[in-house]
């Protein structure tokens, strides 16, 4: 350049100088792994969808949230939102409100009236799912989707599993469960219901190529207890799905159940229902350690529902039952103090659990159980090739969600199994941390809390206990999300660069560090306000 | 169906951009098509807080003339990693004359202009704080007293640092420099001594005076802008954080300019003819000690020995700050 000193000087011409040179560390754009995603039993992509609804891109929301569950309706409201739990932006004010988005997509998704196309490939293969509960009704949804050919095959009358027969329609109406189903109904699957399979060696040989056992765990756990001829004692799970099947079981004015998990908690909830003046909850230990999810204990108390925590039912009579009182000993265990109590009850409801039901193995017992459960590999299969299995009767934790996560996991196996390939999971364990965030970027808003009906009006009937959110408030909540660890493209990177050494692609298209100019400052990774972006050596 | 008719924007509602947002209601920084007044190239170091101030402030002046605008730059680092010969990084009129006279030519352009009757294009006076409260203090004082249609904005890095960090009229008390070294009884800048600009500034009842810092950058904008719709002399004074002066992380520049304020030992506030209009409230307040513990310049007040006695000193110059600037609304002031 021919230019006299101290003169004019030409525009741009320090382009020339790149001052990428001086970098050790350039900075990467990445994925990283939201706590809330890592929590989900079933894998859904929650800041995926979040992000899609937050500019009222409904349809594409829900799309991509049924990528992983089609079942957001019903999650919505039964699941026990363990993505929640660890949301990061707890640590900030509150919780995003994930679950009720979700419930709001699933509920606009039916309004909508959107459906799920049936596969465009048929793949030849036939697979049959024993068990129509979320485990199965997910893997069915999701080898279809793949294309294969699906049979569900059911005891009862209609698919659902627990979640018609145990789950009250208070707290899940029937319209939301027959909608979500209809649509994997829609999708080409098969069902035949009213069909118990016996043995499942000889569905085998029907022409299945595959099976997917999901039946859950359908026998109650029993416990000895001393009773006179008289007195009345039923079985929780077996008084539920009578409900369901609109048979009115005999209860009587005052009621006692006992057991202190989900299905107590309902059931006592029902028998209020269904007009006992009185339910009174007997547990052995500490409401703490009862395996009941905690809003439902608050909510079966707002009912009016009584609890006497650490007692055991020593007998039973027609018109009373004997309770002793437990005491907690030195390592925390419920022992018997000798201290007894009458209460006054026409009958006691047993919610002790329940145990999985191995009889339509048949005699051929090639597959292998083990503690009242059934042992998978980490393809989901049994020890029986071709037979894969899932939901409540592998070991694992009993929920809805972790039966439709099951039902996805088995589904990819058993897809790859059939076409004699791997499935391979993409791991990312780059788990986001509340510090690693730049909240500063983020307002403070706090969570919409879901209105409630008033506890002693919904007692009465089984209309709909909590409520869903409006549009405006879902997405309100929906906004609330930080992003963790995925781009949202607040242009901070783009903006705070004192190098102008980003370059902005274009709304979808984030971001590219241009390396001819980037010191390496770190400018950038620092302000990214998700912890989008990482310092990595270079060269 | 599209944000328009939502009336709340929330993720990242602090962040430049925001895809909930319209366009237009977008930070300029945040568009693709920005003018980079200064452009990829320059020789500011690693992290610099002067090169992001001045992108930041110049871009905005461009969108508000329609991209008319000259520049008078005082020598410093800005001139200098700006253009090393035969280099220039910017892509505005830009000139540069001397370490003490920048106000003074650009009073002289912007009386070239008018005699042109050139009246749209604007003139830009910008230096750093030893240009604009020292060697220059006594042009810009006249160019104040004039109204002279010049906006002058100093970028505020504390000290000399073009020439290694010598103390300025704006270095804050107890920091190191190369001049006030951390030896002593009081280590480090007196107390007592120094000016405020913006207050100076304030009592020649100049139409607008503003201070920002490049920790919020859609303030600075505003502000210049706004400062565009005046005639006659406005001065915008922005912190602008110094790693290599202040012995920072790079990655921490907008971090610490940010701690600055939430500690409210850097004010953000505006001013027209000589009185303050708004602040801008503090949202998370923070002790001093964060922002000073960051910075090596102030390391000699916590090791060997901590001075408390010092750090209170600060502590008391923040809340002062707090109350006489009301960035904390409604609230006493004391942490
Ligand atoms: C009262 C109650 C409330 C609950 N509340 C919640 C809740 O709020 N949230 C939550 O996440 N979880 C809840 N759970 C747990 C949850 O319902 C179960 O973990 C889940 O339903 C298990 O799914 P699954 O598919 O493994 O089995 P299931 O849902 O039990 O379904 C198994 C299906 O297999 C069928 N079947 C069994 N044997 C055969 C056979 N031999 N041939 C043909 N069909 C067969 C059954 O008829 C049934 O339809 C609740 C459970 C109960 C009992
Ligand atoms: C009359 C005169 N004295 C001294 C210098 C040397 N000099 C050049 S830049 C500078 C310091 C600039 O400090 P400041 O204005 O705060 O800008 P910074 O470099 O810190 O951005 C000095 C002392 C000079 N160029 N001219
Ligand atoms: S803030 Fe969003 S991405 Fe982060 S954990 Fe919560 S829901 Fe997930
Ligand atoms: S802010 Fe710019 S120069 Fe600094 S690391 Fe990021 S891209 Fe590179
Ligand atoms: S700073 Fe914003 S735009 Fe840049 S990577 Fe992070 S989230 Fe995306
Ligand atoms: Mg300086």
């Amino acid at each position: 350049m021919e230019k006299p000193f101290a003169i004019t000087l030409s525009v741009n011409s320090s382009l020339a100088n790149h001052t990428g040179s001086w970098r050790v560390e350039k900075p990467e754009y990445v994925h990283r792994m939201p706590p809330c995603n890592n929590a989900c039993p079933a894998g859904e992509n929650i800041q995926n969808w979040l992000y899609i609804a937050e500019d009222g891109s409904y349809e594409a929301a829900w799309r991509a949230l049924i990528l992983e569950n089609p079942f957001p309706a019903i999650m919505g409201r039964v699941c026990y939102h363990p993505c929640q739990s660890v949301c990061n932006r707890a640590e900030l004010d509150e919780a995003v409100g994930i679950n009720s988005v979700e419930r709001f997509l699933g509920d606009h998704a039916i309004e909508k009236g959107w459906s799920i196309p049936p596969p465009t490939v048929e793949s030849g293969f036939k697979v049959l799912v024993i068990g129509a509960g979320p485990a199965g009704l997910s893997a069915a949804y999701h080898l279809r989707s793949m294309g294969h050919s699906v049979t569900v095959r059911d005891a009862t009358h209609a698919p659902g599993g627990m979640m018609r027969y145990g789950i009250p329609k208070y707290r899940l109406p029937r319209e939301v469960l027959d909608a979500e189903i209809n649509r994997i109904k829609d999708m080409g699957v098969q069902f035949e219901m009213n069909t118990r399979v016996d043995d499942v060696h000889e569905a085998l040989n029907e022409g299945f190529s595959a099976v997917f056992l999901a039946i859950g765990a359908q026998l109650s756990k029993r416990a000895y207890i001393p009773a006179s001829e008289a007195a009345r004692i039923l079985d929780a799970i077996k008084v539920l799905h009578d409900v369901e099947e609109g048979n009115q079981p005999l209860l009587g004015r005052k009621v006692v159940v006992y057991g202190g998990g989900n299905t107590a908690m309902d059931v006592a909830r029902t028998a209020k229902r269904l007009g006992a003046e009185e339910a009174i909850i007997v547990y052995r230990r500490t409401r703490d350690k009862a395996p009941a999810n905690d809003e439902e204990i608050t909510e079966a108390l707002e009912e009016g529902i009584l609890v006497k925590w650490l007692s055991t039912v020593k007998h039973v009579d027609e018109k009373s039952m004997q309770i002793e009182k437990m005491a907690l000993d030195a390592d925390g265990y419920p022992q018997p103090t000798g201290e007894f109590e009458t209460l006054e009850a026409d009958s006691l409801i047993l919610a002790l659990g329940q145990e999985v039901d191995f009889s339509l193995l048949g005699n051929s017992a090639d597959i292998d159980t083990k503690d009242g459960v059934m042992p998978v590999d980490s393809t989901m299969m049994t020890t029986h090739p071709g037979i894969f299995a899932g939901g409540d009767m592998i070991p694992a934790e009993r929920t809805v969600t972790t039966g439709v996560g099951h039902g996805k996991k088995a589904a990819r196996n058993i897809d790859a199994w059939l076409r004699k390939t791997v499935y391979e999971k993409i791991d990312n364990n780059d788990l986001v941390t509340y510090e690693q965030l730049n909240t500063w970027y983020y307002t403070d808003a706090p969570h919409i809390v879901r209105e409630r009906l008033e506890a002693t009006r919904r007692a009465k009937d089984f209309s709909e206990v909590v409520k869903g959110l409006d549009e405006s408030n879902a997405l309100y909540e929906a906004r609330r999300c930080m992003s963790c660890g995925n781009c949202f493209e607040c242009d901070n990177c783009f903006g705070v660069c004192p190098d102008n050494a980003i370059i902005k692609l274009g709304p979808g298209k984030g971001f590219e560090i241009n390396l001819d100019y980037c010191k390496g400052c770190g400018i950038c990774v620092s302000e990214c306000p998700s912890s989008s972006i990482m310092m990595v050596p270079d060269k | 169906m599209s944000a328009a008719p939502i009336k709340f924007y929330q993720v990242g509602s602090f962040a430049i951009g925001n895809r909930l947002l319209s366009p237009e209601d977008r930070s300029i920084q945040s568009d693709p098509e920005r003018t980079n007044a200064l452009t990829s190239g320059h020789r500011a170091c690693q992290g610099c807080g002067e090169a992001l101030g001045a992108r930041y402030a110049l871009d905005a002046a461009m969108r508000a003339t329609d991209d008319k605008i000259i520049a008078v730059n005082a020598t410093g680092c800005l001139e200098v990693f700006s253009t090393p010969y035969p280099e220039s990084s910017w892509r505005i009129a830009w000139l540069h004359s001397l370490f003490g006279n920048a106000p003074a030519v650009a009073t002289g352009v912007a009386a070239a202009l008018k005699a042109q009757g050139k009246s749209d294009i604007r003139v830009i006076g910008q230096g750093g704080d030893g240009a604009t409260v020292d060697i220059g203090f006594g042009a810009l004082s006249g160019m104040f007293e004039r109204n002279d249609d010049v906006l002058y904005i100093c970028y505020d890095n504390e000290a000399y640092m073009n020439t290694g960090v010598q103390r300025s009229g704006a270095t804050p008390p107890a920091a190191r420099t190369a001049t006030t070294q951390a030896v002593g009884e009081n280590p480090g800048n007196v107390f007592g001594q120094g000016k405020n600009l913006p207050r100076i500034a304030m009592a020649h009842e100049i139409p607008y005076v503003a201070t920002a810092t490049v920790a919020d950058l859609r303030d600075l904008e505003a502000k210049v802008i706004k400062a565009m719709s005046f005639r006659g002399a406005r001065y915008i004074h922005v912190l602008v954080p110094c790693p290599l002066g202040w012995g920072s992380e790079s990655c921490d520049t907008i971090k610490i300019a940010r701690l600055a304020t939430q500690s409210g030992l850097f004010p953000v506030f505006e001013a027209e003819s000589g009185e303050v209009t708004s602040s801008t409230p503090i949202r998370h307040r923070v002790k001093v000690e964060e922002y000073l513990k960051l910075q090596i310049r102030y390391s000699h007040l916590f090791s060997p020995n901590r001075r408390d006695d010092v750090i209170d000193l600060l502590q008391a110059t923040a809340d002062k700050n707090i109350s006489r600037y009301n960035l904390i609304p409604d609230e006493s002031g004391s942490i």
